[in-house]
């Protein structure tokens, strides 16, 4: 009859225990679930930027531009392929950092501080980790989407030769986490916006998208100005998908380099944005 | 006897040196209204975040469930309802949406979640708000649809941060009614208010909190009666004269208090009082005489008001 309070196992501890497992395993899912309903409010905006950009830069500089760089440039200048070609993957790879650069920043931003819905989030089951790993995840699908329509275009233009071209996607997808991660790791420090988003569009991505080999290779800038390409993720990203076009030829040490830079990047973006969520939504 | 809910002992949370809860012990029985009754900034909110198995402790044990945050923090939330100070809804999402994403953070399966937030709908009375963008919403449908929310996995405790500041008083007798409807379910409630009125309304035991430390404990009667007298009389007699007034009403009451636009006469029998001053020739600009509340408590307890 008497039963020890303390022995006495309890029913809501128990039901507490159970309720927490499916959370603890699909938490990220959750909230990736949650970030798709957001986009899918602007999912016009997705496909209809998603086939006109790559289709307005690949008819204005693989066409347009490339009439005058094929006429005037001999081949080997951009490695034995037409202008077209040589220019796809870079862009591809581009449209990657730009999806980045808007799902990074701004969004984040919003979730952290202007309608603080990772403190809603942080306040059911799911971890401060979990919310951060459902917005990478639903990033990477909805730069996937973005990057096979981008893929598909460039087959229309008939500019990836090689069998392995659809492999690209994956380069560019790699190379536009590489910079997300890192970037979503330095907006998630940001307690308020006074400009700094601006200033990494002006002066980070901006620059990156003109020095990394994307219009011209990267080897036709003086050596004190090629070590922007070398950090960046968006140099690595192209010459990767480069090689999966066209096989572009580079020693294979380096595309063992490309590919283990990013993922290095993804990986140390990726946990700094972490930390700073648990110990920013665990204050 | 059942064991607490919510169990904290020497709770304690430093923010760099600064301590914003410095030292709280309290308990929670389950189905009870438990109430944090203090002025902004007095660590309601932060010890909340504790119990809510968001924010760490740096000292002290807490139990909620019989587990430790620090360790179930995930299973410990699965069981709670959160209505935070601020609503956090996502005004990118529409009203029913919100719903049907917050349920899914609980692992409930979809249908379940679809059900329970028609239930909800109905409940926070926004049936025919469903489709409606949050930001339409006024201040007070945006508390309901908050307090819907925390509701959506049934939770065992209710936490509610300063539930009705900001709304109107129609607003806010709306959402008393629900939370009240609540506590007759069984739920058991944790809340935090700057509003003695609220404190009294809805909770069966409540702390009074200043500066991070519990001044005192107990129902609101039982409050009202150790630390007021029975009665309360105002008198007013311009803000330029109570002080002045105040030395001459000494002997009056059994105790007084002089604030700046009134004096409060602490007395089993208002009239009486009132009666005395009057004919000690002192004639107030205004009376009145009103039951003792916790807001008395709170001014006896710490020298200031609870509204400053």
């Amino acid at each position: 009859m008497s039963r020890g309070l303390s022995t006495e196992p309890r029913a809501d501890t128990a039901r507490a225990l159970a309720a927490g497992r499916k959370p603890r395993r699909w938490g990220a899912w959750y909230v990736a679930l949650h970030r798709f309903r957001v986009m899918k409010s602007y999912t016009g905006t997705v496909v209809v930027a998603g086939i006109g950009n790559p289709l307005i830069y690949l008819y204005a500089l693989g066409v347009g531009l490339a009439t005058i760089v094929d006429d005037g440039l001999p081949d080997a200048a951009v490695g034995g392929v037409s202008y077209l070609v040589f220019v796809a993957p870079a862009l591809l790879a581009s449209a990657a950092i730009t999806v980045a650069s808007e799902e990074f920043t701004y969004p984040v931003m919003l979730g952290y501080k202007w309608n603080p819905t990772f403190t809603g989030m942080s306040a059911s089951p799911l971890r401060p980790t979990q919310i951060v790993d459902g917005v990478i995840i639903s990033v990477a699908v909805r730069m996937a989407v973005n990057l096979v329509l981008f893929f598909a275009l460039i087959l229309v233009f008939g500019a990836a030769p090689s069998p392995v071209a659809f492999l690209m996607i994956a380069a560019g997808l790699l190379g536009g986490l590489a910079f997300g991660a890192v970037l979503m790791g330095y907006t998630s420090t940001l307690e308020e916006d006074t400009g700094q988003l601006a200033m990494v569009m002006r002066f980070v991505v901006l620059p990156m998208t003109l020095f990394s080999g994307t219009f011209f290779p990267l080897s036709t800038f003086p050596v004190w100005l090629q070590w922007i390409g070398w950090i960046s993720p968006l140099w690595h990203s192209t010459e990767l998908a480069r090689v999966f076009s066209y096989g572009y030829e580079e020693p294979i040490w380096l595309t063992v380099v490309h590919v283990a830079y990013l993922v290095v990047l993804v990986v140390i973006g990726w946990a700094w944005a972490r930390r700073i969520a648990v110990r920013r939504l665990g204050r | 006897m059942s064991q607490p809910v919510i169990a904290a002992r020497e709770l304690v949370k430093r923010y760099g040196g600064f301590a914003a809860v410095d030292g709280i012990s309290f308990e929670v029985a389950p189905g009870e209204s438990f109430g944090l009754l203090g002025p902004n900034g007095a660590g309601k909110s932060t010890t909340m975040r504790m119990v809510g198995a968001v924010s760490t402790r740096t000292s002290g044990d807490l139990s909620i469930l019989g587990l430790d945050p620090d360790a179930h923090g995930p299973e410990i939330r699965s069981q709670l309802g959160v209505v935070p100070q601020s609503d956090n809804l996502d005004t990118e999402l529409r009203v029913r949406e919100n719903l049907l994403v917050y349920g899914r953070y609980f692992g409930l399966p979809r249908r379940v979640v679809a059900e329970r937030a028609d239930e909800l709908l109905a409940f926070a009375q926004l049936e025919d708000k469903g489709k409606a963008k949050v930001e339409s919403l006024s201040g007070g449908m945006k508390r309901r649809l908050t307090i819907a929310r925390a509701l959506i996995n049934d939770p065992r405790v209710l936490l509610l941060d300063e539930p009705t500041t900001g709304l109107d008083p129609q607003a806010r007798h709306i959402l008393w009614d629900r939370l009240f409807r609540l506590k007759e379910q069984g739920t058991t409630l944790l809340l935090t208010t700057h509003y003695m009125d609220e404190a009294e309304q809805l909770c069966d035991r409540l702390v009074v909190v200043d500066k991070g430390a519990i001044m005192a404990e107990g129902t609101p009667a039982d409050l009202i009666r150790r630390y007021s007298s029975r009665e309360v009389l105002e008198v007013r007699f311009g803000s330029d004269r109570n002080v002045e007034v105040a030395e001459r009403l000494a002997g009056i009451g059994d105790r007084l208090e002089v604030l700046p636009d009134r004096i409060l006469v602490y007395s089993d029998d208002g009239e009486a009082e009132l009666v005395r001053i009057t004919d000690a020739g002192l004639h107030p600009i205004t009376s009145l005489v009103r039951r003792s509340s916790l807001e008395d408590v709170f001014l006896r307890l710490t020298g200031r008001t609870l509204i400053e």
